[in-house]
Order: C-alpha cells, then structure tokens, then sequence
C-alpha cells in the first residue's frame, strides 16, 4: 500500500477517483481562500462552518464524503479541523494543497491570538477586562461540556462504550492520572470492544 | 527560560501531538497537569483565562496552545508549542490521506474510531471537570456554564451571544 504508483505523482492526485468524471477542479488558491474564510467565521470550532463552505457552498464534497472526511479528522491525533483541512486539500491539490489548506486555515488565527496575547498582557489585569474574560471563561467551559454532551449521541446503546467514557473521564478527569496511562491501557480494549460489537 | 527547559517543552508537545486523538481540547487535562501542576509555570486560573481567550477568538481549538506556550516563554514559546503539537500529526494525516483515498472502508480503520470515540468523549469531559473549579468561583459562575450547556445542546446559537451574556455577567459584577 505504501508502495508509489508509477503514474506521475500529479495524476495520481488530481484524479483520486477515475470512475468520477463529475470531480470538482480546485486549485490551490482556492484553498488557500477558502480556508482562510472558514478559519475566520469560525467561532466555537470550525466544523459548522466547514460543512457549510466545502458542501453546501462550493459543492466540493458530498454530505457523504464530508462525514467520512470529519469521521477520519477526528480519529487522526491532533486538531480535527487542522486535519480536516490537509485531507481536503491534499485530495484536490496534493501536497501543494495541502500546505495551501494549512497556511490559510492556521495563517489568520496566529495573527489574532498574537494580538490578543498582547491585548492580554497589557491590559488583562484591568479589572473590567478581567471582569468581562471571568464570564467569558464560564461560557468557554460550557462550550466544551455542550460538544462533549452532543458527542453522545454517536454511542451505541450497548454497556461497553459508555463504561469507556466514564473510565476515561474518571481516570484523567478525577484522578488527574497522567493521559498517557489511561488512554494507553484503555484504547486497545476499547478498540478489541468495537471490533467484537461489530461482527 | 533556559533553551534547555525550551527544548523540553518542544519535545512534550511534539510528543502529544501522537497522543491528540480527538483534538486539542482532549489533551487539555494532560497540558493543565504538565504546565500547572508538575512545573507551576502559571496558576490554574490563568490557563483557564487563556483557553477562554482562545476560544472566543475565531479559529480552530488547537490555538489554546500556542497561547499557553506564549505565557511560559514568549512569543518563542508560543512557535515552539504550536509547531511541536501540529507537524508530526499533520504528517501522519498526510500519510493516512493517501491510504484513505484508495481505501475508504476499511474495516480496521471503523473499529478503530468507532472504539475510540468513548475515551474522547471521556476526555473532554475531564477537560471541563479540570477548568470548571478554576473557572468560576461560586454558584453563579457554575448557573452560567450550565446555561450556555442547556442552550447549545438545544438550540443552534452562534456560541458568540453566549459569549456576549458572559462578559455581560461579568461587567454586571455577578461573579465575584
């Protein structure tokens, strides 16, 4: 599988699937572009507005192959929408695709978080910025537990699973053990659990 | 910061980039332990302060990062937390693109997330476990969490007016 194809490495991506004459051309400035507009309309995660831009906007993937695509984001280590963004891009563009995803997606949010991080060591002791970053951080938490909650609802009705969520949340959560231990001895059970669930 | 005390923290992140499944916000507990309570590099208080920044900004979640690399060392800090916690997943991504495009249903690859997806769940609730007690300091801090909860599960609100109600509450003098 890891093998190169002895095709030119630009037909191999430009045309991922042959069967599909209808493959949406797309460069990588548009990528660039359009990731840039994704990373900066996204407020509270960047999924909602990458659906909306990438499916319904521009058409350049089904509903299918969106869940797929997000499906594979998030089972990959790191940001899910960092990820979402190189699997795009490398599908319509290759590497050069992929870089163009990234720079857009991670360019403009590096420079507004060095603006607030300077914004926050200058005037963050100001007792109505902190005042005001004090309500802010209650909602920043309620944020996480409402993604968590919807996450819910991908489980199946079955013991096993839900014993997982709250292994995992007692281990790392309560216990404050260290992520490494708990996760290292908990995913491959997890793992062996799905795989016998499903057949 | 001594280059050496730098080179350790490239090196933590680098390693928790491999271990991020599920995203930046499950590894939160792990990087509130390593940086609050095994080095002391800033109180509990402030890393929620600073994930909250993040979060109100527009941008992926993983930008919480970089922020709290920037309160350790500085800008230098900040590029050293962010390169080491995005490039080697971003290069296993790659790698695993080119495998997904000539296989997308492989069974392995489902039981895979379909078994992990339980302990990311887990771990984004330790998240909010860890923030909650450093983030709000009484009853009405914890009535806004739950309404912005109550909301978001019920609604489809952008979660900036719940932003907005926040800071709100917190102008008011509510919280403390």
């Amino acid at each position: 599988m890891f093998v190169q194809l002895s095709l030119p490495v630009e037909r191999v991506h430009t045309s991922p699937m042959p069967n599909d004459a209808s493959e949406p051309r797309v460069s990588a400035l548009d990528l660039f572009l359009t990731f840039s507009r994704i990373t900066l309309s996204s407020f509270g995660g960047a999924l909602f507005w990458s659906r909306r831009a990438l499916v319904e906007q521009h058409g350049w993937l089904t509903e299918q192959e969106f869940v797929e695509m997000v499906s594979l984001a998030q089972l990959l280590p790191g940001g899910n929408g960092v990820n979402l963004a190189v699997l795009v891009g490398h599908r319509f563009a290759g590497w050069r695709g992929a870089a163009a995803s990234i720079a857009g997606f991670l360019g403009a949010p590096c420079l507004v978080i060095a603006a607030l991080a300077f914004l926050h060591h200058r005037y963050g002791e100001l007792p109505l910025v902190h005042a005001s970053l004090t309500g802010m951080s209650a909602v920043a938490v309620g944020l996480l537990l409402a993604m968590a909650a919807r996450m819910l609802v991908v489980l199946r009705r079955s013991v096993a699973p839900w014993t997982f969520v709250a292994l995992t949340f007692i281990g790392v959560g309560v216990m404050r053990w260290p992520f490494l231990a708990v996760v290292g001895v908990l995913a491959p059970f997890a793992i062996a659990a799905a795989w016998k669930d499903k057949l | 910061m001594s280059a050496i005390e730098l080179a350790g923290l490239f090196l933590y992140f680098l390693v928790l980039s491999f271990l991020a499944i599920g995203g930046a916000p499950s590894v939160l507990p792990e990087v509130h332990r390593y940086v609050v309570e095994v080095n002391a590099w800033m109180t509990s208080a402030q890393f929620a302060e600073l994930f909250s920044l993040a979060q109100i900004a527009p941008g992926p979640n993983v930008m919480y990062i970089p922020l709290i690399g920037w309160q350790i060392a500085g800008m230098t800090g900040a590029a050293a937390t962010l390169i080491a916690f995005i490039v080697p997943s971003l290069s296993l991504t790659v790698l695993i693109a080119k495998l997904y495009e000539r296989h997308p249903k492989a069974a392995f690859g489902i039981a895979i997330r379909r078994g992990l997806a339980p302990i990311t769940i887990g771990l984004i609730f330790s998240s909010a476990w860890v923030l909650l007690p450093a983030v709000n300091a009484d009853w009405r801090g914890y009535a806004i969490t739950a309404l912005t909860l109550v909301v978001l599960v019920r609604t489809k609100l952008n979660p900036l007016w719940l932003f907005v109600v926040g800071a709100g509450a917190g102008l008011a003098g509510v919280l403390q």
